[in-house]
Order: structure tokens, then sequence, then C-alpha cells
């Protein structure tokens, strides 16, 4: 299940909600993701970040189904916020279920580095000095790229 | 009649510095995505980053393209800089 939402999300109700996915799981990864007082510029006092409604949650599906297709996946979910968020808020939850841990670590971990250079977000970093579109990382990318060998 | 227009779309800093959420321009025949970025560059001022510039990426009815893909009638076809989610 994906959503992209502007409100905050409860972490431990999506990990209860994970864990009711039948006996044949055996293992969940979840994944959070924070805003953090610096990136591409200092003193970050909050972000606000735009997407493309409609293609989103296509290349999340995506993303989803090619998980499934290489490793046990049982149960995904992926929560991505948009909108303006403050320092330490949550922006993103990805969580799997799978039969075994090695299958929902690398399921996890795909979906999120996939998410970061394939799902149309953008980020603006928020300061005292001013905005800034935070530009993407060559690491991100390779990161992405990694997968797909 | 059919419409014979198609809808461009800018996001993030794009959107910004082009001042332009959507557009609807008349459809060419025979026109790529890479063709409709230089018409729209040709306009200058702002535009002209769209080639030469910072990358620009192409998704034409939400799905990633590629410059050399076909544009037509009825399409959406957006234009944003490197995606930074997550």
């Amino acid at each position: 299940m994906i959503s992209i939402q502007t409100e905050d999300f409860d972490s431990g109700a999506e990990y209860a909600a994970l864990r009711d996915s039948g006996a044949g799981t055996g293992a969940i990864a979840t994944f959070t993701g924070l805003v953090r007082d610096s990136g591409d510029t200092q003193d970050v006092s909050g972000l606000f970040l735009e997407h493309y409604p409609g293609m989103t949650e296509q290349v999340i599906a995506g993303l989803i189904e090619e998980a499934s297709r290489r490793w046990d996946v049982r149960k995904a979910r992926v929560i991505h916020r948009v909108g303006r968020l403050l320092l330490q808020e949550q922006i993103v939850f990805v969580g799997v279920c799978s039969a075994h841990r090695a299958d929902a670590f690398a399921a996890c971990e795909f979906i999120m580095d996939a998410l970061k250079t394939s799902a149309p977000f953008w980020k603006k970093e928020l300061s005292e000095a001013g905005e800034h579109w935070v530009e993407q990382k060559a690491s991100d990318v390779a990161r992405g790229e990694a997968w797909k060998t | 009649m059919t419409d014979q227009t198609l809808t461009v779309r800018f996001f993030a800093r794009l959107r910004e510095e082009l001042g332009t959420e959507e557009l609807t321009l008349p459809a060419e025949k025979e026109q790529t995505a890479g063709d409709l970025l230089a018409a729209l560059a040709s306009r200058g001022g702002p535009w002209a980053q769209l080639q030469g510039g910072q990358p620009v990426m192409i998704a034409i009815n939400q799905a990633m393209a590629k410059p050399a893909a076909a544009v037509k009638a009825g399409d959406e076809v957006a234009f944003f800089p490197p995606v930074t989610g997550g």
C-alpha cells in the first residue's frame, strides 16, 4: 500500500499492521527517514517537499512490483510526506515483510534507494538564510544504479 | 474534432524559475520531447536553461522518457529537475 500525504504517520501502527501479514512472515524490515539539520545547506530549519501526483504513486507501485519479483515480499508499505516539514519530522517510511531477513533487508533497501532516484519528489531546504532546492547526489544515483546489476 | 493540443507541466525549481506550472501547446506532427524542449528554450530568458543548462528530466503521460520519445496530441509532457525525495 502506498500513501502520499501531508500529515505525519505513526510508525508503531504501521509496524503493527505489517505484523499482520500471515504466518509465513518471519522478518520485517522498516526504514524511516527524518528531516536533518544539514544537507546541501547548513542550519536547515525544515523542508518543503513537492511531488508529481499520479506519477509518484505509479513509480512506487512499480518499485514494489519489482521488489516482489526479486525477493520474497509478503507485504510492503510506503508512506511519503509532502508539503512543509519541520526539523526531525518523519519524511518517509518503507516497511517490508518477508519469510527471511535477507529478503526483507534487500527489498526495503532497494525500494528506498530506487525511490530516491526515480520517484518524482523534490526537496527544498528552508533556513534563515533562505531556500535551496536540493541537488541530486551522485552517491544516491550510484546506489540506485547498483541495484540494476 | 479531436483536441490537437498537448499539456506541458513543470515542477520544483523549473516551475519556480519559469513562473509556469502548466502550458497548453498546439501539437506538432512528428515532434519529440527534445524538440518540444528546444522550442521552449528558444523563448529565451529563464526558458533558455531548458537546453544546455542543468539536467532536465522528462516524463510523458507520467512515465519517464528520453528526449527522442515522440509526443502527440493529448499527451501530458512534464519537465523537471532530477528527483530528490526520500
